[in-house]
């Protein structure tokens, strides 16, 4: 046990998820006082719901839920009770806001899940093929398509699929999750259809741009012309040598884009009603559901970290020259 | 002395040269140069666009309920949306907004991160470490939740003035103030990167001989040259910024009507997908192609500047 903790590499993760669990710590008093900020607060709500309530019912109610304290001390009461697990009550739903966080999580992530691999599954090669021919039609062409891919609004693109596939053509559902009473796995397909190519269409353009640079880099170096003056066949050198060493810038910037895979996962499932994460936090900062939004904001948060580490951790097993014993110094 | 002004004045000649280099070779990169030519028309499109409204005797916010969804005709050549207003019009009056943001944005976020980047990339150590976690940090973070609240912020709980607040140019204001405030990372990181090469070549060492201040080093030695990566990494920026304002607008919670923006626009669009799709198609092309156009036009300039850079 002892050895584990004391090697390099343990002590490297150990290192690292401390520092996750810091930014958490920051995220959530940051957000904290910018949910504070937002218009109402929830004893403005009770009084527009219930117009019996008088100013001095209100003032007592701001004493018993503690809303008259300074915010230093809210913040520290808040993060007592969601160290251990209570993160309070979703206002919209009256159901205790973690109760409400899994479900939805596992959606998002069945739809990041498949958007992601699927992109990475199309950009990859696609990266590669230009970088193999390099100013060729086939180049030029998965140029334009990676460009257009970055740049074409998701949430217009979500909304050209709905009217082409669902308005005119009327071959897939354009929202929701499952048709009610139905709810079968081929059910539940076909409405991931259109939210699943929207959001792997508006990822595949900056992954295959960052397969195809990191490829023409490594294809530069010296070690390839040795392979290549050694006689080896082309296969070999791109497979063995020149796509092992390009994938590891690759898969750093892939760990640095799950925050924009989480944001275009909001306004997918935001445009197709799909009840996941990103439409959670929408709906509860548009409807003032505080405790919801600020739970849903650090878990988005939290999960974007961990796919940071899991990242950091696949650079380490592709790059064997990585050594966390000594921290190379330098820029 | 004289002799050091010649030399001031050689490697600004020496700049000129370099300038036209650049210009000749962005020309011939095509995507860059017709993205050019694109930007350039929809830029005077969108100062015309008044002009274009007297000379048609319509305006963008003239409602007509008799001519609701008309379509494409010599009156409205893109045809009319459901209140009956000129799709045309309020498309370019649309482009002036977005437009306006996006290089607001774009200039207040090069601003903030020249300074970060000059700032982590000359001081390096302990400075340099902090500086990149917290832009490694705003990277990773998931930008648009953020922005949202950020957007639905109060600001008279701030305690911010009324007047402004109710002017119809708030919401202008307040989206170009958050989108700069997670927009300045790209320009950062890539003024930090020139910097930190500069620092160790001979001029600098030559200045910091001479007992120049670390700050006077910076803003005269290092700033002009690293202008390059600042220009480059603002106009690949542009394009998103121009997508983060759009998904706002069209959200409702950035540019408000009745003051019109692609994003705005094409919210009204989706409520009526099921009568009217074709409302859709050309606020979403505007953005589509302004943003692809910034696009090129960076990567364009980034290889006038390094023909060495991605290309073979």
């Amino acid at each position: 046990m002892t050895a584990l903790i004391s090697s390099p590499l343990a002590r490297h993760i150990i290192g690292r998820l401390g520092e996750t669990c810091v930014v958490i710590v920051i995220m959530s008093f940051a957000v904290y006082g910018l949910i504070g900020l937002m218009p109402g607060d929830p004893i403005d709500l009770m009084i527009s719901a219930d117009p019996h309530l008088t100013s001095a019912d209100a003032a007592r109610l701001r004493a018993v839920y503690g809303l008259d304290r300074p915010i230093m001390e809210r913040y520290g009461a808040w993060l007592t009770d969601a160290l251990q697990g209570d993160f309070g009550y979703s206002r919209a739903f009256s159901q205790p806001v973690l109760d409400i966080l899994t479900p939805h999580l596992g959606n998002s992530l069945i739809l990041m899940g498949l958007s992601f691999v699927l992109a990475v599954a199309i950009a990859l090669p696609a990266g590669m093929v230009a970088a193999l021919n390099p100013r060729s039609r086939t180049d030029h062409l998965i140029n334009l398509l990676s460009f257009a891919g970055i740049s074409i609004p998701t949430f217009w693109l979500a909304l050209l699929l709905i009217i082409l596939f669902s308005v005119t053509l009327g071959w897939l559902p354009p929202g929701g999750i499952a048709t009610v009473g139905v709810d079968t796995i081929g059910d539940r397909s076909r409405h991931l259809v259109l939210p699943v190519v929207t959001l792997t269409v508006t990822q595949i353009g900056a992954y295959a741009r960052f397969m195809r640079a990191a490829m023409i880099e490594t294809l530069r170096a010296d070690f390839i012309r040795t392979a290549r003056a050694k006689g080896a066949n082309t296969r070999r050198i791109i497979i063995r040598h020149a796509l092992r060493n390009a994938l590891i810038p690759v898969v750093t910037i892939l760990a640095l884009s799950f925050g924009t895979l989480f944001s275009g996962a909001l306004i997918t499932e935001t445009m197709f009603a799909y009840p996941g994460m990103g439409k959670l936090i929408f709906d509860s900062i548009m409807g003032n559901d505080f405790n919801l939004a600020l739970a849903g904001l650090l878990f988005a948060t939290l999960v974007t970290l961990l796919g940071n580490l899991g990242a950091d951790l696949a650079y380490a097993w592709l790059d064997p020259r990585i050594s966390y014993a000594t921290r190379r110094k330098g820029p | 002395m004289t002799d050091l002004a010649a030399s001031v004045r050689g490697v600004k000649g020496m700049q000129g040269v370099q300038a036209l280099q650049v210009l000749r070779r962005l020309s011939r990169h095509r995507p860059a140069f017709y993205s050019l030519i694109l930007l350039a028309l929809f830029a005077a499109l969108a100062l015309l666009a008044p002009a274009l409204a007297a000379l048609t005797g319509l305006d963008p916010a003239d409602v007509d309920l008799y001519q609701r969804l008309a379509p494409p005709s010599l009156g409205h050549i893109l045809g009319t949306d459901e209140l009956g207003r000129d799709v045309f019009l309020r498309l370019l009056y649309g482009g002036r907004v977005s437009l306006t943001v996006a290089l607001a944005a774009a200039a207040a976020s090069a601003i903030i991160g020249t300074a970060i980047g000059l700032a982590a990339g000359y001081f390096g150590g302990r400075t340099d470490s902090l500086l990149m976690r917290l832009t490694d940090g705003v990277i990773a973070l998931p930008l648009l939740p953020l922005l949202i609240v950020l957007a639905a912020v109060d600001f008279s709980k701030l305690g911010l003035g009324g007047a402004f607040l109710d002017s119809d140019l708030a919401s202008l204001y307040r989206i170009i103030l958050i989108i700069t405030l997670v927009g300045w990372t790209t320009v950062a990181r890539l003024v930090r990167g020139a910097a930190l090469s500069l620092r160790e070549r001979e001029f600098v060492l030559a200045a910091s001989a001479q007992g120049a201040s670390p700050l006077r080093i910076i803003v005269s030695h290092i700033l002009p040259n690293a202008v390059t990566p600042i220009i480059v990494a603002t106009t690949l920026s542009v394009g998103n910024i121009i997508l983060f304002e759009s998904v706002l607008s069209f959200l409702g919670l950035g540019i408000q009507p009745p003051v019109s923006s692609w994003g705005n626009m094409l919210s009204n669009a989706q409520e009526l997908i099921w009568t009217a799709p074709g409302l859709s198609i050309w606020p979403g092309m505007a953005i589509f192609l302004t943003v692809i156009a910034f696009n090129f036009l960076g990567d364009g300039l980034q290889e006038a500047f390094d023909p060495k850079s991605t290309r073979d």
